[in-house]
């Protein structure tokens, strides 16, 4: 089980040159906005394609620029929450959960579903329209519809920015025991230092568009490469909000 | 009503209907390859097929004639083939409102696709789903309100057309005489009253057709 990435994308004023590995733990992309941490997420998830690299997950290559092999997203086995939870307005928070059923075999869905309702708490208002609930509730829902198809990484994009401490601090509680429920492998988005701190396995920091250290969480907050990182994991971001030249 | 009048309107209305289905069919799978893919030209379509709103009706009818008429560039093939040309038909009337109309289905439609969060999108893709997949249960539905002011647009525009109609299908009673065409010959006939009554009734449905437009495109989820 993991994801390994290694990567190479050249955008206008920008260039992501990354590459890294991990198994079957909670990773997280650490650094300002404008590093290149989301825009990693894509590129594995297949919304952008790299200029070159290779992309592995679970022994299945996803990407590889000299093989010319690029899996299509919907061929990604990936479960990707998105920033702004991308919940369908349309769609009840049932629907919006089978709508991740898609290669789930027909008698097994329900059993699925059921399971998921269970573990994020959310049959009470699974006919409500994602209008009528709580942004706690969303992100659950968001949470549940990315699990349905069993994903072998889960991909989470800054996916509690939206929501006040407390809930935060819940939601990160709650994240924790989904990974130990599931046991899936997260790449986790953030620019939150306490919440790097209360989460990550290991952590991956992120500086204009390439890796400036990674390794086990305690390994990196205890030997922070430069002045950089460890201001960063201080979470004193914003004196270094002169060094982030992109928002 | 005069039975002839009672032609006009319902000349008038399967010409327009016709119309729309041939906006829907046509016009709106080119208004989703317009706001959601790139390719080279794809400016140049949108402008080609937006003339008609700006250029005189009697142009696009111009234009028109020199691809359908008898000697057009696919007119001809027509003649040759099946010994018939679409000139003065009914069908003329069908395409001429189509083309006239399809600009406000291209530039609503458009916009309306445009608008559907692209993160949605990419969400349905992560989950599995196919492009199609995706357009019939994500794209369209939520593009729903502004693609239905679209096709009422489009519907009341071809219910309008005058000008193309005119030079493409002639003005010929009992044949190709829609309501806007009907009105034309009795107001210059001097037959005042069968126009007026003609004018207000052309009113009335536009303005149902306005309202009904207004009410899709502001109700939003």
């Amino acid at each position: 089980m993991g994801l390994s990435v290694c990567v190479n994308k050249q955008l206008k004023g920008f260039s992501l040159n990354v590459s890294w590995a991990i198994g079957d733990e909670l990773a997280v992309l650490f650094g300002f906005s404008g590093s290149g941490k989301s825009l990693t997420l894509q590129l594995i998830a297949g919304l952008m394609k790299p200029d070159s690299g290779v992309i592995k997950a679970n022994g299945t290559i996803y990407f590889d620029g000299e093989r010319h092999v690029n899996a299509t997203p919907q061929q990604r086995s990936l479960g990707y929450v998105f920033q702004d939870l991308a919940l369908f307005p349309h769609m009840t928070v049932r629907q919006n959960i089978l709508f991740g059923a898609k290669g789930v075999p027909e008698n097994e869905r329900s059993e699925r579903y059921r399971e998921l309702t269970e573990t994020f708490y959310v049959a009470a208002f699974e006919n409500k329209r994602p209008s009528e609930i709580s942004g706690g509730q969303k992100q659950r829902v968001a949470f549940a519809r990315a699990l349905m198809r069993r994903p072998d990484v889960l991909l989470l994009d800054e996916p509690f920015s939206a929501l006040d401490t407390p809930l935060r601090i819940e939601m990160r509680a709650f994240l924790k025991d989904l990974r130990k429920t599931f046991q899936v492998p997260v790449v986790l988005v953030t620019h939150d230092a306490g919440e790097a701190a209360s989460l990550a396995d290991s952590i991956i920091v992120y500086s204009e568009g390439s890796v400036i250290q990674s390794g086990l969480m305690t390994e990196v907050f205890n030997n922070p490469v430069d002045e950089r990182v460890k201001r960063l994991l201080a979470g004193q971001e914003d004196t270094l909000r002169p060094f982030c030249k992109r928002h | 009503m005069d039975s002839s009048v009672l032609f006009s309107l319902r000349l008038s209305l399967q010409v327009a209907f016709a119309a729309t289905v041939l906006i829907i069919v046509i016009g709106l799978p080119i208004a989703y390859l317009l706001a959601r893919k790139n390719f080279p030209g794809k400016e140049l379509l949108d402008i080609s097929l937006t003339l008609p709103l700006v250029l005189p009706p009697t142009v696009t009818g111009y234009y028109l004639i020199i691809a359908f008429g008898r000697n057009g560039f696919i007119g001809k093939y027509l003649y040759e083939w099946l010994d018939w040309s679409i000139m003065f038909t009914w069908y003329a009337a069908v395409l001429a409102s189509f083309v006239v109309a399809l600009p406000l289905m291209i530039k609503t439609g458009r916009a309306a696709l445009e608008s559907v969060d692209s993160n949605l999108i990419n969400a349905a893709y992560t989950l599995g789903h196919s492009e199609w997949e995706t357009a019939l249960k994500v794209t369209l539905p939520l593009a729903k309100r502004g693609l239905l002011a679209g096709i009422v647009l489009s519907f009341a525009r071809a219910l309008g057309e005058f000008g193309a109609t005119l030079m493409l299908a002639g003005n010929i009673p009992g044949k190709t005489d829609t309501m806007p065409l009907a009105i034309y010959s009795l107001s210059a006939s001097g037959d005042q009253e069968q126009a007026a009554g003609m004018v207000v009734l052309l009113t009335l449905v536009a303005t149902l057709f306005l309202y009904l437009a207004n009410r899709y495109s502001r109700r939003i989820f």
